[in-house]
């Protein structure tokens, strides 16, 4: 039995949860079809009728929803009890999640209430017995093989490790409705409330179609006026910096793309005079298509790219956006 | 008065190329130095502000062999004013190692009348990037714990922390004592001065032997990610290739 820990929204499991679905789906293949069961907990944001089927088309047997007082508001270790329990329900030899804050927050929990090893951000996963994975390190630029020899066997599974995919065969799907057990100290620390976020310029960043990037070479706090402009032409485009640019002061911390700032996945990656350091890397690799503009051609940025301009941004984007407003006229 | 203990690490850093030592089982810091995670220089950050609006200490620990005094002078160079190293080899110490350490140590500082009734710790160390230590801490000392907090203040008798949450800024309210663990982007880490150096250099620092003996990382070996030959296709060089990039913007359909 391998269970995972979804995240829902209000289309259903998020896609990174259905990416885990599929990597768990790989690692029941090779242990001879063991059965998926799904844990969703607290009052979803979709309809958990709708869920379950949505993960049997995954592969998913049981859709697991913990309800009740304790999970009115999120905290980790009443999470982390919800899953414990379908685990020793279930006698689950693997428990996995989303590489998300909330997934390895969880896991960690289950991890430390049942005394064993975890891995964070795992990639791929070899043998069984040994069970071994591969995890991402040193914020993606290194990997490391470890083995996970206890049970469970507890880790979460790093974005875009594989692409979703529903399955070849469709799982049953079944809702399956408790109510665990949650000790009292397992609620003093959760959620007391929630505000709107900071007003936020660069929009919907880990959710934007396209991401305009700037890095070092925007020169200043002044330097985004085009870059700005270039946003505000394209459709569903935010704004994303490098880490120096907020390190610097020019652009505020929730516009940082990377390995501390926000991971994206847009349609489209523009990095502006961004040299490519790996932990900026790590934040917007799974780009289905990268345009790089950079002065230096041999910057990591350009070679990684899928399209390069060579030149100065404070040219270049000018350029784009007149020609922009000319088609558009 | 609140007494803080930040928990820092010693790693490369991988801000250049990343070298993995012939072993595979360490990455090798002798070309591109040391320094600690950005999520822990928030947190001392952290530390030196609550215990300096609280009239408490702010104090370091680190496991690490003898190199790591250099990443606590710096953090002590920031406000900080009392340090303890476990002095070990941090490698051969996995999350729960390192968990029980720091809980030794608090326990024993408890019990010769010294507290820290907040522990701070950043969310993950950027080179193992475990999320682990911060909770399984946690549960040794029977403490509740908030993850990935930005800003952390006191306010009778509980550390209030504010969190980037799926669904917005969430705010946790977790009696005191508690672990806390801290993202970078709350507050903005304070430059040392030259008297915070000079006073860095005399704190006396109190090294340790390890509690116990490590049970390790689960850490078969290290691998550099194999490295993707480039495909790039020059759409031109400065503003002449303008027409070039738009139509790619028309091709993707991303134009508004």
């Amino acid at each position: 039995m391998i269970v995972v820990l979804v995240e829902t929204d209000v289309t259903g499991a998020v896609e990174v949860s259905r990416e885990t679905i599929t990597f768990a789906r790989g690692l029941s293949a090779s242990g001879g079809g063991v059965p998926i069961d799904a844990v969703v907990i607290g009052d979803l944001p979709c309809d958990p009728t709708a869920l379950a089927e949505q993960l049997a088309a995954y592969g998913v047997r049981d859709v697991h929803h913990a309800s009740g007082d304790a999970f009115s508001a999120y905290g980790g270790a009443a999470w982390a009890a919800a899953v414990q329990s379908v685990r020793d329900t279930t006698g689950a030899v693997v428990v996995t999640a989303a590489g998300t804050p909330r997934g390895g927050e969880v896991l960690a929990h289950v991890a430390a209430r049942t005394g064993v090893a975890m891995a964070a951000n795992v990639i791929a996963f070899g043998g069984l017995a040994p069970f071994t994975v591969t995890r991402q390190v040193v914020g993606g630029s290194a990997w490391e093989e470890m083995v996970l020899d206890e049970r469970p066997a507890i880790f979460t599974v790093a974005g875009h490790a594989v692409a979703a995919e529903e399955a070849p065969s469709a799982g049953a799907g079944h809702l399956v409705e408790f109510q665990p057990e949650v000790e009292a100290a397992d609620l003093v620390a959760r959620v007391t409330s929630t505000a709107e976020p900071e007003p936020d310029l660069s929009g919907s960043l880990k959710g934007a179609r396209v991401v305009v990037g700037a890095g070092r070479g925007a020169g200043s706090a002044d330097g985004f006026g085009e870059l700005l402009d270039l946003v505000g032409m394209l459709d569903g485009a935010s704004l994303g910096v490098s880490r120096v640019v907020t390190s610097l002061g020019w652009r505020p911390h929730h516009e940082q793309v990377g390995q501390t700032g926000s991971r994206v996945s847009p349609d489209l990656y523009l990095a502006c005079g961004i040299s490519g350091a790996i932990q900026h890397w790590a934040g917007m690799a799974s780009s289905k298509t990268i345009v790089a503009i950079n002065t230096d051609e041999e910057a990591p940025m350009v070679a990684k790219a899928h399209y390069a301009v060579i030149g100065d941004m404070h040219e270049i984007l000018p350029a784009i956006n007149e020609e922009i407003r000319k088609r558009k006229s | 008065m609140n007494n803080v203990l930040v928990c820092i690490k010693r790693v490369v850093d991988s801000t250049g190329e990343v070298v993995i030592t012939d072993d595979g089982q360490n990455v090798d810091g002798r070309y591109a130095g040391f320094t600690v995670s950005a999520h822990e220089e928030a947190a001392v950050e952290l530390a030196v502000q609550i215990s300096a609006a609280t009239g408490g200490t702010g104090a370091l620990f680190t496991l690490g062999d003898e190199s790591a005094e250099e990443q606590l002078r710096g953090a002590l160079a920031m406000g900080c004013t009392a340090a303890t190293q476990v002095r070990a080899d941090s490698s051969a110490y996995g999350p729960s190692d390192v968990a029980r350490e720091i809980a030794a140590v608090v326990r024993d500082h408890e019990a010769n009348g010294s507290s820290h009734d907040l522990i701070l710790l950043g969310n993950d160390a950027a080179d193992s990037g475990d999320f682990q230590v911060g909770i399984r801490l946690a549960y040794e000392l029977g403490r509740p714990v908030v993850n990935g907090a930005s800003t952390v203040t006191i306010k009778d008798g509980h550390a209030v922390a504010g969190v980037k949450g799926p669904e917005g800024h969430e705010i946790y309210r977790v009696p005191l004592p508690a672990v806390v663990t801290v993202l970078e982007g709350g507050v903005e880490p304070r430059y040392p001065s030259v008297p915070g150096r000079m006073k860095a250099k005399k704190v006396e620092i109190e090294v340790r032997e390890p509690a116990g003996a490590p049970t390790g990382t689960k850490r078969v070996r290290l691998t550099l990610p194999p490295p993707q030959p480039s495909q790039v296709q020059i759409l031109g060089t400065g503003p002449e290739a303008a027409a070039a990039v738009v139509d790619l913007f028309e091709k993707l359909g991303v134009l508004r």
